[in-house]
């Protein structure tokens, strides 16, 4: 494999532009790396020709002198939860199994707007319903990362931009879109040790990507490094008509307002996210990211956000309704498979289509939803919940007061085997116990590796930001980065 | 929190989800688990909270009243299961 895919999306950027390599070779080299990694399972489409026209297009705008746009030549993974016009796109489900979109979702427009070309569609959990990849109905995507035990155990890239997390990580892709509803990039990206950030909702247009939970749901970028997330995000962002929750500001430059230095900054460590049996490593590597803020020049306090134990319940009230609503669109009729068996009426045609066409853990979650919407239980659930996700995002209000960003382990535990958890649907939403809050109060939030385990697996560290202030959580994970050195990569094995 | 069959069957219904007995029977203690962690909501006092309707404040955007899109219907019907004379067609509905 040639070293051009050892390079990240600044490095590509930059080397197009100054004619080290051609964006055309730079594309092949990672086409190259895509058609060798089918064992992890992390593509449902591959798109080579997609991204080799958008390399050409980008070779030819640079003979011709023109000024190139900010991931000229870059090419990427798209999770298949982004529309892609004439590509298929299933969210890792059979229902929408053949679909193929005639618009282009408004992310997606925006990368290939900026030069970026597609690698081809990446797998993950169904409709971004699961915290390991293991609930696509295209298969589980297998971490690129093993255990230093010579188990060779398969181990789970995170959920559910799982196949983000597993080419990123394994140099198949120099970056990919992801989308975080409860900490699907976050979780994903501290499994396999990169780095990936929600910004604050709003920022990334909804339009064009398969709803999961609509007041929750964010795009975001997940790659190498901060740098490299800072300069995808900038190019995903951005004010867009046709989503009504869309912010209507302009994207700041992140990129170029990079700074680790923490001189003046208040770091806030909320004393609720000490849960138990959380393993030693990650409570040492917390304390290790407290000491590099402080070396960066930050002034650490202790605040408490006492709400933090119901973010898990509220959420699995709320996303759970919402998807029920946006679920409610797979029908049989419009898109996607029908189930018609022989001399069924309208109604049996609904129930058949979504019983053949929904995996295990939709359903679970339809039916969760529904539940918790019916007549007699939506005040006690639903209500309830959303008033409870008011006096979570209070808590932050009232943190903000003492600090500017807080620090978190990402989750509270590294990646664990594939099966290991799957048995057991509540142990598994538990994993996201530290990226639900943020998530339920809309804020930006990033992940960035620390270090690795005994195991030899990467741990990631959160950064939690105030609404709209992704540089700060862009500058305190990168003054995290600059001090942690983290070089680990997976052997390649595939 | 405990939850039966028929419960499961009913809410399936009315998700419309077709589901048999068995499927009804595995999926009952597993919604009963999950619903009964998500009971400990009720502990927290919410009387003088109001629910969260905005994650980030926003504005309402109004535009003008005018037809942006349309003529589409190739567009629109290319992914139906079955079209036919330029409409979605379903199961006879009405005898």
């Amino acid at each position: 494999m040639s070293d051009l895919t050892d390079l990240g999306i600044r490095q590509i950027r930059d080397g197009v532009a100054d004619g080290d390599f051609s964006a055309r070779e730079m594309a092949e080299a990672f086409n190259a790396a895509v058609a060798a990694a089918k064992p992890l399972n992390a593509f449902i489409v591959e798109t080579p020709d997609h991204a080799l026209a958008a390399a050409d297009r980008v070779d030819q705008a640079r003979a011709a002198g023109d000024t190139l746009p900010s991931m000229a030549g870059v090419p990427i993974g798209m999770k298949d939860l982004f529309c892609t016009r004439g590509v298929q796109t299933t969210a890792a489900s059979h229902i929408l199994e053949g679909f193929k979109p005639e618009y282009e979702s408004t992310v997606s427009q925006k990368l290939w707007d900026a030069g970026a070309g597609m690698l081809g569609k990446l797998n993950l959990d169904q409709f971004a319903m699961g915290s390991s990849n293991e609930t696509s109905y295209f298969g589980n995507v297998i971490s690129p990362w093993r255990r230093n035990d010579g188990g060779n155990a398969a181990l789970a890239p995170g959920g559910s931009s799982g196949g983000s997390a597993a080419v990123v990580a394994g140099r198949i892709a120099p970056g990919a879109t992801g989308t975080d509803t409860g900490g699907s990039i976050r979780q994903p990206a501290a499994f396999v040790g990169i780095s990936g950030i929600k910004p604050t909702y709003g920022r990334c247009s909804r339009w064009g990507t398969i709803a999961f939970a609509s007041s929750l749901d964010q795009a975001g970028p997940m790659a190498r490094d901060v740098r490299d997330c800072a300069i995808m995000l900038e190019a995903m962002s951005g004010f867009d008509p046709k989503d009504a929750t869309s912010l209507d500001l302009a994207v700041p430059q992140w990129e170029a307002g990079l700074n680790a230095s923490m001189a003046g900054k208040r770091v806030g460590i909320p004393r609720e996210y000490r849960v138990d049996n959380m393993p030693e490593e990650i409570e040492a590597l917390w304390q290790q990211g407290i000491a590099w803020l402080r070396d960066a020049g930050a002034e650490i306090v202790e605040v408490s956000l006492p709400h933090t134990r119901y973010a898990l319940p509220a959420y699995y009230i709320i996303a759970p309704a919402e998807a029920s609503s946006n679920l409610a669109r797979y029908d049989g009729v419009r898109f996607g498979q029908r189930d018609l068996p022989e001399g069924a009426n309208l109604q049996d045609m609904y129930a058949a289509t979504r019983e053949a066409g929904f995996g295990d853990e939709v359903k679970r979650r339809i039916l969760i939803g529904t539940y918790v919407l019916s007549a007699g239980f939506y005040e006690a659930y639903f209500t309830q919940a959303s008033k409870v996700r008011a006096l979570i995002a209070q808590d932050f209000e009232r943190a903000w007061e003492q600090c500017d960003v807080l620090l978190t382990p990402t989750a509270p535990s590294a990646a664990f085997a594939l099966g290991e958890k799957s048995a057991d649907p509540l142990a598994m939403y538990l994993n996201d116990v530290f990226t639900v809050p943020s998530s339920l109060a809309g804020l930006p939030a990033m992940s960035v590796p620390g270090g690795l385990d005994k195991a030899g697996l990467p741990l990631g560290l959160q950064v939690i930001g105030r609404a709209l202030d992704e540089q700060g959580v862009l500058n305190a994970a990168l003054a995290i980065e600059e001090r942690a050195g983290f070089v680990a990569r997976p052997a390649r094995w595939w | 929190m405990s939850v039966d069959t028929a419960t499961v069957k009913r809410v399936a219904k009315l998700a419309r989800i077709a589901i048999g007995d068995e499927e009804a029977s595995r999926l009952a203690p597993e919604l009963g688990n999950i619903l009964g962690w998500i009971e400990q909501l009720s502990e927290v006092d919410t009387s003088s909270v109001q629910p969260m309707t905005a994650v980030i404040p926003n504005h309402l955007r109004l535009r003008d009243d005018v037809v942006t899109d349309g003529n589409i219907r190739t567009e629109v019907l290319a992914n139906a299961p079955q079209a036919e004379h330029g409409f979605f067609t379903v199961p006879k509905v009405i005898e």
